[in-house]
């Protein structure tokens, strides 16, 4: 793509996240954080990107990254989340849990909070590899196969679910605030509510024959039953979590393990994949549902142009989630692009927010565009 | 062997009191562990304690440095490009690919300069400053280098053309009259100030005459209308303007170019003899150098700074249309007259030099031993492999050079411990070794995570490197059994398809079967699909856990039916069938018949081969008598179940028959 910017940092990243924007304001996402891996010395590190609304627009777009501050990081960034505006959690392979407060007055990174050894072995300690939060509420998920939930204030851990899974848990995130899904290495989707006891899944969802282990899981942002997973093979997977215990497309991807899925937060037809490959790939679903002339569709449309309000967007997006669901057989319809150039080292991490796309690779670069054709 | 081209350095490790004591060392991928030894040198001072630090002494340092790593980072895509896109095109085509390449290494080493550069000024510690200052040296040596090689070897400029191209060289390279020009811009009055003449010079000296003949406007403005100075500003710039060039690829012929230039050089002279310009000595001195005259060029060392800069200055007014033969002598007399006695040549003159002679293994020879790093003989050898096939100079490595500096720099590259992902791809384009290389390196990789785990394993998997695959999934495997994560073992003894190993670890769940009565990590074991044939016993246990389902949703015939094919198919091991047989009982026990006259005739068949199989091996192993009670007990009970039911289902059996 012509507009994105690279930038060598001289570490390789293993997430990237935009922080998060007020949803009154009218602004682009500016400031994002990165975290790294496989060095001696990891660290986290918060970037700003460009001044949007200066003036003279050609300079802006040719404006890097700009390092605002960062800290050292014991053990690999194994995930990271922004919690709110000012707070980030990270994942470490150290089995520790990190809350970095982001003073944006003075430029500095400090630890508000630290849970060791979250997760752990009998004898040693063990990755956390995912997190996903909520605030306050934080649910990590490890290597293993526990699953904790934390809350911001409290030093100590709420609950903890020992051998919940038999394998290593790859990701998480919530299906609703009391329900979280969960992703491993033995291909199963599961689905854990938290108010019921016992560390048994309330379901679980596996593609039989296979043992694909699963990397990733994003679900549709207005539409929960929705779920997107990919995995070792690269398939991109789209699960219908109300009723099928079968995935209800499989679609061939990346040639490699596929890191990280993201429906776009606003604008869910639009979803972003990245590889081990060194691709990043853009699924533009839209262009299916454009050709599908309902009423509802028209009538989502003119109330977009009248109000913006949310509730227009999500009438919007009602006609165009179900283009997931039914792409099983429309796959011709479904235009997909790769961002970034070739021969790319792995991608392990992408972000996407509103027209800002962020993503990180092995090759100790990271990707920016605040351009995104969404 | 061959010579020794070069001294070895002496390298002192702080802290190991090699006076007094011997030291030990040892080999490991671009590093070198020292210690000191508990033998003391015979010379030694009495009592000296000896250390008990290891040292570790890396090969090379500057693969450390963060702004040495984008350079690593952003050449490896340039080389992977040039590696795929050689494949196709002719040697025409080719020709502008390669220098289009070799443009891209050179922009890439320049962004690493200006980063050096700018970390070396805003570095306040001396130390410090003094080693990016270093650096910044070396880089722009690289890059000086990379920029003669590909004027002389990549673009092969012939005649007419190559001046014009080593002008551009020297342009590039020695800009100092660039920031005093704007300098003497940016002074009050500028043909006042000390440098003025500095910079006129030395725009002439790079044959930049449009420049130059814009500062001596300058000069002629400020002085006196009509007077004699303003006419020979006048008559100069006549001169400089009618110079002429060279234009490459236009209708202009060598020979015609010649005549021009010689009919140019005339009228110059001319000017000269007449004494024209002598009233004015600077202004002399320029038409002086525009007639090549090299004493008036060695006049301006301090302006030519380096003896390449006076050679171009030398060739450009005295033989512009030189032939890249006749380089060499030229180089040699002008490395000789400027340098003098006073001096002797140093490395960076002596790989110019080479190159002047059109000598490519001696210009990779010497920087191979001049520069501390592998990086740019690496790619600079692969980019001249890729334009034209270099006569491959076999070593006696028995492989060409161009492999042989690649794997040298991956393997460095490799014992860094985050840049090792960059190797593999220089490993791939290696053809004889690389894959060899690979393999023993990639074993070393240390895996923290599961991610990295996977990554290595991806790398292995795309490559075919079965052997790899099993050692390092049998790694991650054995870790989760000593972390008593049997679900993750057993995944990767799956993935590596480790018969042996997924036999154990289905051992290990079976015994904690026996032990505590349930099964655990059911999710996984319920979920293994066509995995399960990967070793008998762990199809033995998948199914074994499918007769607890069966059992547990009260399926019971079909339980019973698989309860037994295991015992009859030998899918249970033997030591299992007692646990089977008890396991039936409370099928044996229930009011309907479940198992049929045949299959309780092949139960008791099964219970005789157990019995009769080990009494010997019972008394030698089993001498404590109360187990041999329980055992007894349990197999007399199973004896009298096995005959009420056999009762129960002839019965039946006959009473269906008869209905």
């Amino acid at each position: 793509m012509d507009n994105l910017c690279g930038k060598f940092v001289s570490l390789k990243i293993s997430k990237s996240r935009w922080r998060p924007i007020s949803s009154s304001a009218l602004q682009q996402p500016e400031v994002f954080a990165t975290g790294s891996w496989d060095n001696e010395e990891n660290k986290i590190s918060v970037w700003c990107f460009g001044d949007f609304a200066a003036s003279g627009m050609e300079e802006v777009y040719e404006v890097e990254p700009q390092l605002l501050c960062e800290m050292k990081h014991n053990g690999d960034v194994l995930d990271l989340q922004f919690l709110d505006v000012e707070r980030m959690v990270t994942a470490s392979s150290t089995g520790s849990v990190t809350v970095y407060r982001h003073h944006q007055n003075n430029q500095t990174l400090s630890i508000s909070q630290r849970w060791e050894r979250a997760h752990y072995h009998s004898c040693d300690s063990a990755p956390c590899t995912g997190i996903v939060c909520n605030s306050p509420e934080i649910v990590t998920v490890g290597e293993d196969g526990r699953i904790n939930f934390f809350r911001v204030d409290h030093k100590e851990v709420i609950r903890t679910l020992d051998n919940a899974d038999s394998s290593t848990l790859h990701a998480v995130t919530f299906l609703r605030t009391t329900e979280i899904l969960t992703v491993n290495s033995n291909g199963q989707l599961k689905i854990w509510d938290s108010r019921q006891q016992g560390n048994e899944p309330s379901q679980i969802f596996s593609v039989t024959g296979d043992r694909v282990p699963l990397y990733c899981v994003d679900k549709h942002p207005n539409q929960q039953h929705i779920v997107a997973t990919g995995g070792q093979d690269g398939m991109l997977c789209i699960w219908d979590v109300r009723n099928r215990k079968m995935p209800v497309s499989l679609l061939n991807a990346h040639e490699a393990e596929m890191w990280e899925v993201h429906f776009h937060p606003s604008n869910p037809d639009h979803l972003f994949t990245c590889s081990e490959d060194g691709t990043l790939w853009h699924w533009d679903a839209s262009v299916s549902t454009a050709e599908i002339p309902t009423f509802l569709h028209q009538g989502g449309r003119n109330t977009t142009l009248l109000s913006r309000t949310t509730f227009g967007q999500i009438s919007v997006n009602q006609s165009v989630s179900s283009a997931w669901l039914t792409m099983d057989t429309s796959k011709g319809r479904l235009e997909i692009t790769n961002l970034l150039p070739s021969y790319t080292m792995s991608v392990n991490s992408l972000d996407v927010l509103e027209q800002c796309l962020v993503c990180g690779t092995d090759g100790e670069a990271i990707y920016v565009t605040k351009k995104m054709p969404v | 062997m061959d010579d020794i081209d070069d001294e070895p350095l002496e390298t002192t490790v702080p802290g190991v009191d090699s006076k007094n004591r011997h030291m030990g060392f040892c080999f490991c991928l671009g590093e070198l562990l020292v210690f000191e030894t508990s033998f003391k040198r015979r010379d030694a001072v009495r009592g000296v304690k000896g250390s008990p630090l290891l040292h570790f002494v890396h090969k090379d340092d500057e693969i450390y440095s963060p702004v040495l790593r984008k350079l690593f980072n952003e050449s490896r895509s340039i080389f992977v490009a040039l590696q795929n896109s050689s494949e196709e095109g002719t040697v025409k085509t080719k020709r502008p690919q390669c220098v289009q390449v070799s443009r891209q290494y050179r922009s890439v080493l320049r962004a690493a300069m200006e980063d050096m550069n700018q970390l070396a000024v805003s570095t306040r510690d001396p130390n410090l400053k003094n080693r990016y200052g270093s650096q910044v040296s070396v880089l722009s040596a690289m890059e000086l280098i990379w920029n003669l090689c590909e004027v002389l070897f990549i673009e092969s400029a012939t005649a007419g053309s190559l001046l014009h191209h080593l002008l551009d060289w020297v342009r590039l390279h020695v800009c100092e009259v660039d920031t005093k020009a704007s300098a003497v811009l940016n002074s009050e009055s500028p043909t006042e100030h000390q440098d003025y003449w500095h910079v006129v010079t030395g725009y002439v000296l790079q044959g930049r005459m449009d420049d130059a003949r814009q500062m001596l406007a300058m000069f002629a403005r400020e002085s006196i209308p009509g007077s004699g100075t303003r006419n020979l500003c006048k008559t100069l710039d006549s001169l400089m303007k009618k110079m002429p060039i060279f234009v490459p690829g236009s209708n202009q012929t060598l020979t015609e170019f010649e005549l021009k230039w010689q009919h140019w050089r005339e009228e110059c002279d001319r000017y000269l003899q007449d004494g024209t310009f002598a009233s004015n000595p600077k202004l002399e001195m320029i038409c002086k150098i525009l007639l090549g005259d090299e004493d008036s060029l060695l006049e301006q060392k301090e302006i030519l700074t380096t003896w390449y800069h006076f050679m171009i200055s030398r060739l450009l007014y005295s033989h512009p249309t030189v032939k890249p033969t006749e380089l060499l002598c030229y180089a040699q007399s002008s490395l000789d007259i400027f340098l003098g006695r006073e001096s002797a040549a140093e490395s960076l003159d002596n790989i110019l030099m080479a190159a002047f002679e059109l000598d490519v293994h001696q210009v990779i020879k010497d920087c191979s031993i001049a520069l501390s790093n592998w990086w740019f003989v690496a790619h600079l050898t692969d980019l001249l492999y890729h334009c034209k096939p270099l006569q491959s100079h076999n070593l006696n490595f028995g492989t060409n050079m161009r492999e042989f500096l690649l794997l040298e720099y991956a393997s460095g590259l490799f014992s860094h411990h985050s840049l090792w992902q960059l190797a593999v791809d220089y490993f791939d384009y290696c053809h004889e070794f690389g894959k060899v290389y690979l393999e023993r390196h990639i074993e070393r990789v240390p895996l923290d995570t599961e991610h990295k785990a996977l990554k290595v394993l991806r790398i292995c998997e795309k490559r075919q490197m079965t052997m790899q695959v099993q050692s390092i999934c049998k790694i991650m495997a054995m870790k989760a059994v000593r972390n008593k994560r049997l679900g993750s073992a057993l995944s990767w003894s799956i993935r590596a398809k480790d018969a042996a190993f997924a036999t154990l670890i289905s051992d290990r769940f079976l015994q904690g079967y026996c032990i505590s009565g349930s099964f655990s990590d059911l999710d996984l074991i319920d979920n293994l699909g066509p995995a399960m044939l990967l070793s008998d016993r762990l199809t033995f246990l998948g199914k074994y856990r499918e007769f607890h389902r069966m059992y547990g949703e009260k399926k019971f015939s079909d339980a019973a039916r698989l309860l037994l094919q295991l015992m009859t198919a030998k899918i249970a091991p033997q030591s299992f069938w007692m646990t089977l047989l008890t396991d039936a009982l409370p099928l044996l026990e229930q009011k309907k018949v479940i198992f049929s006259a045949g299959q309780t005739y092949e139960l008791m068949r099964c219970l005789e081969d157990l019995t009769l199989g080990n009494p010997e091996q019972r008394n030698e192993h089993h001498n404590i008598e109360q187990e041999d009670d329980v055992e007894t007990t349990k197999v007399e009970m199973l004896r009298l179940a096995l005959a009420r039911n056999l009762a129960k289902a002839i019965v039946q059996e006959g009473t269906l028959d008869g209905s």
